[in-house]
């Protein structure tokens, strides 16, 4: 086990070091850069934003960049953004706790939703129950998160006006009115994430658990005379829960990184619009780093996840 | 304005000023109640022999007395009253023809703007984009700022100078400006004319890489003979004087603050996230990208202002949304720039919830037309300065190409409000405009001029001439609204028989300065292409260069294609003609120069102008005393919104 741990973490580290060159090389050919808003203003002539486009480094040769980027990386120093001259790590914590709150609820809820109904729906095949849930998740699964945040805004915000479409980080109200007001408006938000999450791992679920329903073993277990509970939650839900559970881990990494469509629809301030903004605006140290620990994440959940499998399932070994 | 009449008044006044006073209160009370239109204010402040600003000033009240005779009479106060400072108020409290219950300063609470992009940092002069400028203005002042009709207002200085004054030399070589006393930065330091020296050092000094740079290069060097006294001497004759220091790009940084962070540490000063300023609020908040929060400075000059104790700008999304927030749901009281497709903001105005602002901008859309060859590659560049374009170097072939633009169609269905079909470049200040261009669709007359110039349909219905076919590429943005311009004039184009291939860029690309991208508006490797530009100050000179001749300024591989001349057009008379308007002080002069200027770019079809575009923005129904600008931020004057009841 030791050392299949250590194997994998010494992999995951050329690994890293691939991705970062090929983000990096990928931006960098990419054209644009962060100055074309002010083309058009007489005021900033093009002679002015070519030299500031130096001033970035912009020019330099790419492998020249790149090494220069890795380096202050490897010292802990993400660097600054082209655009707010602020330090990219201070963007990060910003956003990241907005977007653990709506992001991470919409995933809590969704597993909790999910798993449950899937299972049912398993059990239940065929039953008028199955039939809504799986109609239901098909079409969550199929609508995408653009087209239902605009329908929540316009059934919830224009047509009856219970719910903000903007959504605030700057809260001042007092006690429980406050804490309703901040509820309040990240529910839009987290119904459109956590419909589009539910209806995906509900499918799974079910697929999973019908998978082991009708294996032999959860057969022999009933002619046990065990109660259908038992059969059901002890024997055959911990052998389909198996490949469900490296999905909802190799999904986590997504909290972190924030939903990119929803978080614009809503203006939501987490880390999904802070790429999205930083993509537009060229603004390289920002999306590198941002990427970057997204890879991370991905690379180590990945190993927790093929941890957990064994954990689960003890005919893995690994050696 | 008026009060600093009277406050002149009230230091050794004549009795022939006085009464000229007293009429003056009367005019404005009648303005203001609306019992008198705006020409016979007009005609009665001319008989009293008023300056302009006044003049102006009373023509606002007027315009608000007209428009809402409701509002509390403070809301109308101009936000040019401001009374210099050393003298006592209260002459003008007594002099006010209706004594308002005195605004008690932050009794409006908190008032939301959206700007459906984010600022993403507070120091004006590293600003990447209007939106910075408009979040840094709340904090930061200029000397004197720019209304809405090209009059300076002066800010933070205590007047306006000018040759009569004094403070403009005959030569407009040293501008001096004095500048109010007392004025105290929100972190209690008083202002002085160290700052604005210090200001000019800032962003002179290249490492500090400052956007607005090119505005102080005019400058040879500042002195302070004083604390409230600034001489500006210029390197030559400078009649655009009035653009330093003054507007979105000449906000006044406080020296004591940035003193260690000139050049190479400019990037790190935590003052370009929170800034210390003089102006009516301070940072209470600032997170990139998303939002700022502003509270009310304590220190700020006038004591019944601002109106509103926080201000809550917040960024990001999208037009559509912006202004559905501020038209139908009411969520925010001001949204910026709704870029907006018209009959959907006329539809989202029905709601009633807020009112669609629209002011006359300084832009205008248009298609520039290479006078270069586009696909002929010589020594390693495209559209080379010296290769002529295989047609359009035919004047009667760009006389048909304008012909064939259906001006009024575009801005009628695709701008609505947002603008008005135009036959000029330049479209304001309204002293600089022509009144001898004019415009027509008419395809007969546009294939008549094609076949004399001898490009006659092929079997194939397109046209050509020696072997060579009319076939065009049109570059433009992405963007839903130029997409369907360019179908409009693809479609009248085709029926002419000139073939057109159509390509849309990604915005950032497209306006980026990269030499080494080939889609770039600077690169015009098309045969036409189509954006928006507009002068940024109220003397255009800036703006004029787009089109002056001489071969550094021409967009080329030799300079990156850091030219401002994008269509490679060279005309003596025209260069003659800009060069004497940077040095031209004799204003009837100046008019004709520009005027001139314009005339020949659009009768030589250098450009053909499509769009004088306005800006449109939203507010909520009581949100008042706005006095948007053309000329500045729309933030500039925010220490005077008021929430009406």
């Amino acid at each position: 086990m030791t050392q299949y741990l250590i194997r994998r973490i010494l992999i995951s580290i050329p690994t890293l070091i691939a991705i970062s060159i090929v983000i990096f090389t990928i931006l960098a050919l990419a054209p644009g850069d962060p100055l074309a808003e002010l083309a058009m203003n007489p005021a900033v002539p093009p002679e002015v934003r070519q030299r500031i486009r130096q001033s970035m480094g912009l020019d330099d040769p790419i492998p020249v960049r790149y090494v220069k980027w890795a380096s202050s990386m490897l010292r802990g120093d993400f660097g600054y953004s082209f655009r707010s001259k602020s330090p990219v790590i201070d963007l990060i914590r910003q956003r990241l706790p907005t977007t653990l709150y709506v992001i991470g609820t919409a995933y809590v809820l969704s597993v909790l939703i999910a798993i449950p109904v899937g299972v049912l729906s398993a059990i239940r095949q065929y039953s008028i129950f199955d039939n809504i849930a799986t109609t239901l998740a098909f079409i969550g699964f199929s609508l995408p998160t653009f087209v239902t945040g605009i329908l929540f805004i316009l059934v919830f915000s224009v047509k009856l006006g219970w719910l903000p479409m903007i959504y605030r980080t700057t809260i001042e109200t007092e006690g429980l009115a406050g804490l309703w007001e901040k509820i309040k408006q990240a529910l839009m938000p987290i119904m459109v994430l956590a419909l589009f999450e539910t209806a995906a791992l509900a499918r799974y679920t079910r697929a999973a658990m019908l998978e082991t329903i009708h294996q032999d073993y959860v057969r022999t277990a009933r002619a046990k005379g065990l109660s259908e509970r038992a059969v059901i939650l002890r024997h055959a839900l911990r052998n389909a829960l198996i490949p469900v559970v490296t999905i909802v881990a190799l999904s986590i990494p997504g909290i972190f990184t924030g939903a990119v469509i929803t978080e614009q629809i809503f203006r939501v301030p987490g880390m999904g619009s802070l790429l999205i903004s930083a993509i537009r605006d060229n603004d390289t140290p920002v999306i590198m780093a941002i990427t970057i620990i997204f890879s991370a994440l991905v690379v180590l959940f990945n190993l927790i996840a093929d941890i957990l499998y064994g954990v689960l399932d003890p005919r893995i070994k690994y050696e | 304005m008026l009060e600093e009449v009277r406050n002149s008044a009230a230091v050794g006044a004549t009795s022939e000023e006085g009464t000229v006073m007293d009429e003056l209160r009367q005019l404005e009370q009648a303005a203001r109640s609306g019992k008198l239109n705006r020409r016979e204010v007009l005609k009665r402040a001319a008989a009293l022999g008023l300056s302009a600003p006044v003049i102006a000033s009373l023509l606002a009240a007027c315009a608000r007395g007209e428009a809402t005779p409701t509002t509390a009479p403070a809301a109308q106060t101009p936000a040019a009253q401001t009374p210099a400072a050393g003298a006592s108020p209260t002459p003008a409290a007594q002099a006010s023809p209706t004594p308002a219950p005195a605004a008690r300063r932050g009794e409006g609470g908190l008032v939301k703007l959206l700007w459906w992009q984010a600022p993403t940092i507070l120091n004006p002069h590293l600003a990447q984009g209007t939106k910075d400028f408009d979040a840094s203005r709340v904090v930061l002042e200029p000397l004197a700022d720019v209304n809405d009709k090209g009059e300076l207002v002066p800010i933070l200085a205590a007047e306006i100078p000018s040759v009569e004054n004094g403070g403009v030399s005959k030569d407009a070589k040293t501008v001096t400006w004095k500048l109010k006393q007392g004025v105290k930065w929100s972190d209690g330091q008083p202002f002085t004319s160290k700052d604005v020296k210090f200001t000019y050092e800032y962003v002179i000094n290249e490492a500090t890489t400052a956007t607005t740079i090119s505005n102080y290069t005019v400058i040879e060097s500042i002195e302070t003979p004083d604390d409230y006294t600034v001489v500006i001497h210029f390197k030559n004759p400078n009649p655009a004087w009035m653009n330093v220091f003054v507007g979105p790009y000449g906000m006044i940084l406080p020296e004591h603050v940035l003193r260690d962070y000139v050049g190479e540490k400019a990037r790190n000063a935590p003052f370009n996230l929170n800034p210390v300023g003089t102006g009516p609020y301070k940072v209470k908040e600032f997170k990139p990208g998303d939002v700022v929060v502003y509270e009310m400075n304590e220190n700020y000059r006038e004591p019944d202002k601002p109106y509103f104790a926080q201000v809550e700008l917040k960024g990001g999304g999208d037009a559509t949304t912006a202004a559905r927030a501020v038209l139908q749901t009411g969520e925010v009281d001001y949204a910026w720039n709704l870029q907006v497709e018209a009959q959907v903001l006329d539809q989202l105005e029905k709601a009633g919830v807020g009112v669609v602002e629209v002011i006359e901008g300084v832009n205008v859309e248009r298609i520039l037309i290479n006078m270069t060859d586009p696909r002929k590659e010589v020594d390693g560049e495209r559209s080379k300065l010296g290769v002529p374009h295989p047609w359009q170097s035919d004047l009667r072939v760009r006389q048909a190409y304008a012909l064939a633009c259906q001006r009024d169609v575009i801005a009628n269905t695709l701008y609505g409000r947002a603008g008005k079909a135009t036959s000029n470049i330049l479209v304001a200040p309204a002293r600089f405009v022509s009144k001898n261009t004019s415009w027509k669709f008419d395809l007969d007359q546009a294939a008549k001029l094609l076949d004399e110039a001898g490009w006659t349909k092929g079997p194939d219905g397109i046209r050509q001439k020696d072997g060579v076919r009319m076939e065009i590429l049109y570059q433009t943005s992405i963007n839903p609204v130029r997409q369907k311009t360019q179908e409009i004039i693809k479609n009248a184009f085709e029926q002419l028989g000139i073939k057109v291939e159509l390509k849309s860029i990604e915005a950032s690309v497209f306006f980026s300065s990269d030499p080494g991208n080939p889609d770039t508006y600077a690169h015009f490797y098309a045969d036409i292409e189509m954006f928006t530009n507009g002068p940024s100050s109220t003397y255009p000179l800036d703006y004029m260069v787009s089109w002056y001749g001489k071969e550094d300024n021409i967009a080329q591989k030799a300079n990156n294609w850091s030219g401002n001349n994008i269509e490679r057009w060279q005309n003596e008379e025209y260069d003659k003609a800009y060069e004497q308007a940077q040095v031209e002080l004799d204003p009837k002069k100046q008019e004709e120069l520009f005027i001139k200027m314009n005339d020949l770019v659009v009768n030589n079809v250098v450009v053909i102008p499509l769009v004088h575009r306005n800006s449109v923005s939203g507010r909520a129904k009581n949100l008042t005393g706005l006095e948007l600008s053309r000329w500045t931020d729309e933030t500039w004057n925010i220490a005077s919104w008021r929430r009406s009841s």
